[in-house]
């Protein structure tokens, strides 16, 4: 147990280290989460356009 | 034309890059989660602790690889930004536009983490140092072209205004490099050079230069998906894209 509490301790440096690596694995996780939210969001508008073509033209 | 120009300018077309570009996405985003949990590993097991910041430096591991790409991710965009206005080939503009974003937040990352690892080893979170300030422009550089852009909404004459932007920044781009060497103020020199090769441990430079590889292969998965999302939303209408197998479901 005692070694993971050292680890995280990283030598007195935990909220630097910590707060460098959460941070940016943070931004580094939302960034590509966000694109696929923003792809879903684009093929369902896609797929409206494309029905509401189809209603105008028929 | 000969055959040969033709075939070079064939990807410039959007619905012949976007396969192209999800295949690349696919490939870099591999890639990247590969050499994230192998330079993560590397950079709190593998990497020694150092004999003058014990585990402090380990930032180091994400601060110089983030500080590179939003350098090299500018630079990448001015690239485009030219081409799209010799070639106006407008998927050249769409290319710098799906790169802003990552660039500006490698640009936070580098800012960020030079904060976090300069409040225990300098004893300030900020000072007004040359390549600090240079790289707060640089930051300022990208909110900019991405907040232009979006406050344009003819989209041709955005793609030109952004790539005037970007071509006259990219002037700030070799005032961050040699910041540390013309006003000599408090962030130190470079430690690793291409030509003088590199002053720290092996074991450490090889751990930063996978974090490095990595960080790229991020941003290229990043930056092909969002150029697949430019592409889509600007071939809206067109019938390659209600065609696509994603998009007829």
């Amino acid at each position: 147990m005692d070694s993971i509490k050292d680890f995280f301790h990283m030598g007195g440096y935990a909220l630097y280290v910590w707060g460098s690596f959460g941070v940016t694995a943070l931004l580094m996780v939302a960034e590509p989460l966000v694109l696929v939210a923003r792809r879903r969001e684009m093929i369902r508008r896609l797929r409206r356009l494309i029905r509401l073509q189809s209603e105008q033209s028929s | 034309m000969s055959s040969r120009i033709l075939n070079w300018f064939k990807f410039s077309s959007p619905a012949t890059f976007y396969p192209l570009a999800g295949k690349i996405q696919k490939v870099a985003a591999a890639i990247a989660v590969v050499l994230l949990a192998i330079g993560l590993y590397m950079s709190f097991f593998v990497a020694p602790t150092d004999y003058k910041q014990g585990e402090g430096y380990r930032i180091i591991f994400i601060h110089v690889p983030s500080a590179w790409m939003s350098m090299f991710i500018y630079v990448v965009m001015a690239f485009w930004a030219a081409m799209g206005l010799v070639f106006r080939t407008r998927l050249s503009f769409m290319m710098a536009r799906a790169l802003a974003p990552t660039g500006a937040l490698m640009t936070f990352i580098a800012l960020w983490t030079g904060a976090f690892w300069g409040k225990p080893m300098w004893g300030t979170w900020w000072v007004w140092d040359a390549r600090l300030t240079s790289e707060l422009i640089l930051f300022f550089l990208y909110i900019g072209y991405i907040a232009l852009q979006g406050a344009i909404p003819d989209v041709r004459r955005g793609d030109r205004a952004g790539a005037i932007l970007l071509l006259v920044g990219v002037v700030n781009i070799p005032i961050i490099y040699f910041s540390v060497k013309w006003w000599n103020t408090l962030h130190q020199g470079a430690s690793v050079s291409i030509t003088k090769g590199s002053s720290m441990s092996t074991i450490m430079l090889e751990t930063m230069l996978i974090m490095t590889f990595a960080f790229w292969a991020y941003a290229i998965a990043v930056a092909m998906a969002r150029v697949r999302l430019i592409i889509l939303e600007r071939e809206r209408e067109t019938r390659w894209v209600a065609e696509l197998a994603e998009v007829r479901g």
